[in-house]
């Protein structure tokens, strides 16, 4: 019966019963639903509302938070495209501009690690096609369980092997990311992907319908039952079913990723984009055909019509919802004028690419579908794009005093030499900071021929021209402890940590983007954190002067009553003019002086060293210092461009035990230093708005005046060279050994 | 010198290639997989990639595409063809090179800069070089592990058609440490390693691999003159 409901039976029978409950909506939405179309909605449009309204398209719980985000005047000054858009867009001069955003996929990736995380990659991939740029890299931001946990071995190496088949097979440098560990996210893995995409600034596409008479393509793979979720109740017994309803087997809710097809996908949309083919285009990926048909019918100016029937299947099956909610993977829809149509296919065919036009744009205002010769689906594209807003309740977790009052102060400090040195090796080999090479060999970070740094470094820095040598520098983080702390100050200092990040390579930062991570939305508990991330972002970006340029929000990550800690994983875009300039954190050259730069204060709140030597999160998180975060950016960028830096590396966890040991182990050369205050805080402490550089010999009284210009404290602390760390009067460690502690961690728990 | 570098659905590594040709003093000459067109070209490069998604045997189903039955003749007729990565392993589908390429041993995908020794400095892509001298070249592949009976391995390392080897061991377990062959005249060439990506120390680990692009492009030059 189901594939019969049209919407004149609809219309008959206003009692049927409908699994509205089991499509996640609530009772007042049905209610709402009915509201607006006047009638009972028909089983493909229930499903249709049930997908767009879902917390995951509809951003409903978060909506009223994110309006925070956006940009005022000055933050908005180099923008093209921003939040609301498949993916802002940002110009970065000579006539390019960039877009990227970040996007999770953490669910699927817990179920099925290697396909959930590969379609991620897909995912955001897409998106970024959708504006008209061609996809130039990707990063990926992990989060797992406890290292040595039993699911850790499951789910770690499935998404890395799912990352690296993908993104290796799509042709896309991985160049950067972060790999981190908590036993908070042991039921709740975090996979966060994050695509950035260049194009000239006429290439802009737009994700519209619009031109009564155009013609609706959709292209790529075609579509089966797989990540159809909340479909299979359409088609139950309690619904009616169709008869094979209930004998249909039962189909992996995760879908599952074909990156050679969208090799040629990727290929086939820039060839019909400068062939100028195309009048408005959207990607595929959550809610399928239901999210492309309102999202580009309700972003145009008319209305659309969709022939179901013409829809290319894998299963002939499949019930209008199901064809409306498929996940299928590989899928782009476009908007084409009907003298291009010919033109259009022969693109498609000659990439071998399946192209059908399904539909046309319509001037009635109206989102239609047949199906078999009925209606099946009538409505006001708008009233599903944009979907019910909420103000959940919120509350300051009731375990935040107790939390913030247990400072570390109290802990056991190690007090001479040995135990410094102890305590800086057990930190290097911690799982947190030991070295990712396991998983980033699996990716390839060379194809394109354009990157100049990619993982271990603080950011990628990919060139975009290679007759200018213009650049772009990306950079994510996040952190989770931090923000269980403050998940205001946490997300400042995400936001601070990748900030730096970008300006360690010598680029001047430009853009954000954000994936917010957190537990369920009916907590009122989470719903403050959220609140409270985001209000932290919006402050500290206004402070930046940088927009937030898009995004995305993970709701529901948590088991039982156990949600993550709220983790905004915050990635961000710099330029850089040349990037033959650029600078990386080995020590590169002997007899350079290193200096340290910033302030360091007695902060180890949810510092690595507490978690990692005494598993204890409480105290308040390092406080965040925006401006002298624009001043050392500033600083990092002048210094690049003068060449007066041999080395640059940025503090962050571990402080600048961490930094220091990274910086000889890269550089393959040593250095001996004198620390100017106690041993221990100057060692550990997570102060933010600090880095070490090594300066170039000759250049330092240049160096000196420039940190004094931008009122960066700078401490000179020795020179590089040997093959030890040395810490005078303290502890020494040879460069073998820390590269041992350093490689060892991942590959004994993994290999 | 016109160098084609051949496109196949699901080529990665072409617009590499065609830089790395540009880097060397010739000109780039785009080659698609469905047309059986060489456009007179001089020397063709089969880059890196996953032609067809790999999803059968690597290389198995680009060997059958329209450009390969007229590249398979120019080769045994003396045309200079390098295979890199997915190139090599169409290569050796198409039988212009002995041997198969076989999963990494630790079933890994590895990206890795590895060190290599070059053994035969006499072919048309390795003449630039010294017979012994080390390349730091990005090896990129799942299936890169280089396979062959006894008997061909032997003929091989006999007759100076190991091309390059990895210096120490092997990162995928290549058979005796090969990372490269060539074909009896010295004109066809594959390796699993990727000498287009160190063009360059801004964008790669060394500049050593330029010297297979000026190595045709040399002899080249010289045959003319």
């Amino acid at each position: 019966m189901s594939d019969k409901d049209t919407v004149e039976v609809a219309a008959a029978t206003p009692e049927q019963p409908q699994p509205f409950e089991e499509l996640g909506l609530t009772k007042d939405e049905y209610a709402k639903i009915r509201d607006i179309l006047g009638r009972r909605p028909t089983a493909a449009e229930l499903a249709l509302y049930s997908v767009m309204w879902s917390e995951h398209c509809s951003y409903k719980s978060s909506k009223v938070h994110l309006r925070r985000l956006a940009p005022n005047e000055e933050q908005s000054g180099q923008l093209l495209a921003g939040i609301g858009a498949n993916a802002g867009v940002v110009d970065i001069g000579q006539g390019y501009a960039v877009t990227f955003k970040i996007e999770s996929h953490n669910h699927p990736s817990f179920v099925e690690p290697h396909q959930g995380a590969a379609t991620g990659v897909g995912g955001i991939v897409r998106d970024i096609l959708a504006m008209g740029a061609r996809p130039v890299a990707v990063m990926d931001a992990l989060r797992f369980g406890p290292a040595d946990a039993h699911d850790t071995a499951r789910v770690l190496p499935g998404v890395v092997s799912g990352i690296s088949f993908y993104g290796n097979c799509l042709g896309l440098p991985n160049i950067g990311g972060e790999l981190a560990f908590d036993p908070c996210y042991a039921g709740n893995p975090l996979i966060n992907a994050l695509c950035v995409g260049v194009m000239r600034h006429a290439d802009l596409q737009a994700a519209v319908a619009s031109g009564p008479g155009n013609k609706v393509v959709l292209f790529g793979s075609r579509t089966g039952p797989d990540g159809v979720g909340g479909a299979s109740v359409l088609a139950s017994a309690t619904f009616g079913g169709d008869g094979d309803g209930r004998a249909r087997a039962k189909r992996p809710s995760v879908q599952v990723g074909d990156p050679f097809l969208e090799k040629l996908l990727v290929e086939c949309c820039l060839e019909l984009y400068a062939s100028g083919l195309i009048e408005g285009i959207q990607d595929l990926g959550a809610a399928g055909i239901a999210c492309a048909t309102t999202e580009l019918a309700a972003g145009g100016d008319g209305g659309m019509r969709v022939t179901l029937d013409d829809v290319p299947l894998r299963d002939p099956s499949l019930t209008p919802a199901e064809i409306l909610m498929s996940e299928s993977q590989e899928r782009m829809m476009a908007v084409v004028r009907p003298d291009n149509i010919e033109a259009f296919l022969r693109v498609c065919a000659k990439w071998d690419v399946e192209a059908t036009v399904i539909g046309e744009v319509t001037g009635d205002g109206t989102l239609t579908m047949t199906w078999r010769g009925g209606t099946v689906v009538q409505i006001p594209p708008r009233t599903a794009a944009d979907g019910p807003v909420y103000q959940r309740p919120m509350a300051r977790p009731a375990d935040l005093d107790a939390l913030q009052a247990a400072a570390p102060g109290g802990l056991d400090r190690p007090k001479d030499g040995p135990a410094l040195r102890a305590a800086v090796l057990a930190l290097l080999g911690s799982a947190d900071e030991a070295d990712k090479s396991w998983v980033t060999a699996q990716y390839d970070h060379y194809v394109r021929g354009n990157t100049v740094l990619a993982m271990p470094e603080d950011g990628g820095l990919l060139r975009i021209d290679e007759r200018t040598q213009l650049g772009i520098a990306l950079a994510t983080d996040g952190n989770g402890r931090y923000c269980r702390l403050d998940p205001y100050q946490g997300t400042q200092l995400a936001l601070s940590e990748a900030y730096r990040n970008v300006a360690m390579t010598g680029a001047s930062p430009v853009a954000v983007t954000n994936c917010l991570n957190f537990g369920s939305p009916e907590d009122p508990a989470v719903m403050w954190q959220l609140a409270e991330a985001v209000r932290g972002l919006a402050d500290a970006c206004a402070a930046l002067g940088i927009p937030v340029t898009g995004g995305n929000v993970s709701l529901y990550n948590q088991t039982g009553t156990n949600a993550i800690h709220p983790t905004p994983v915050i990635g961000v875009l710099g330029v850089h003019d040349d990037v033959r300039r650029r600078l990386a954190a080995g020590f590169t050259e002997d007899a350079a002086q290193v200096v340290l730069l910033g302030e360091t204060r007695e902060e180890f709140g949810g510092s690595a060293w507490a978690h990692v030597t005494h598993g204890h999160l409480g105290g308040h998180p390092p406080a965040a210092d925006l401006d002298a975060e624009r001043r050392l950016a500033d600083l990092m960028s002048a210094a690049a461009q003068e060449s007066l830096l041999s080395s640059a590396h940025d503090l962050s966890t571990g402080g600048l035990s961490i930094a220091l040991a990274e910086s000889c182990i890269r550089g393959g050369r040593g250095c001996r230093v004198r620390l100017p205050g106690d041993p221990f805080t100057d060692l550990f402490s997570e102060s933010a708005a600090r880095a070490v550089v090594s300066v170039t010999p000759g250049r330092e009284a240049e160096f000196a005046a420039l940190c004094a210009a931008n009122e960066i404290p700078a401490t000179v602390l020795g020179t590089t060279g040997g093959q030890t760390l040395a810490v005078e009067a303290t502890f020494e460690v040879s460069l073998d050994e820390l590269r041992r502690v350093w490689q060892g961690t991942l590959p004994a728990l993994f290999s | 010198m016109r160098i084609g570098v051949v496109t196949f659905p699901g080529s990665l590594d072409d617009t590499d290639a065609a830089r790395a040709v540009r880097y060397a003093g010739a000109e780039a000459v785009p080659l698609w997989h469905a047309d059986r067109d060489l456009r007179g070209v001089d020397a063709v490069i089969l880059p890196g990639g996953f032609s067809y998604g790999d999803y059968l045997r690597c290389g198995a189903i680009a060997r059958f595409s329209p450009v390969m039955a007229e590249l398979v003749p120019a080769a045994k007729a003396g045309l200079p063809v390098l295979g890199i990565c997915n190139g090599f392993q169409i290569l050796c589908e198409a039988h212009l090179l002995p041997g198969a390429l076989t999963r990494n041993a630790g079933l890994r995908f590895i990206t890795r800069d590895v060190p290599l020794t070059v053994a035969n400095a006499s072919t048309a892509w390795t003449n630039g070089y010294e017979s012994g001298q080390q390349l730091l070249v990005p090896l990129k592949s799942g299936e890169g592990a280089y396979a062959a009976g006894p008997a061909t391995l032997d003929e091989l390392e006999r007759t100076g058609r190991v091309v390059v080897r990895y210096a120490g061991a092997a990162p995928n377990g290549a058979a005796r440490g090969i990372a490269g062959i060539c074909d009896e005249a010295g004109t066809v060439v594959g390796l699993m390693p990727h000498p287009e990506h160190a063009i360059d120390p801004l964008t790669g680990p060394s500049a050593d691999g330029l010297g297979f692009f000026t190595s045709v492009v040399t002899a080249f030059a010289g045959a003319r003159g």
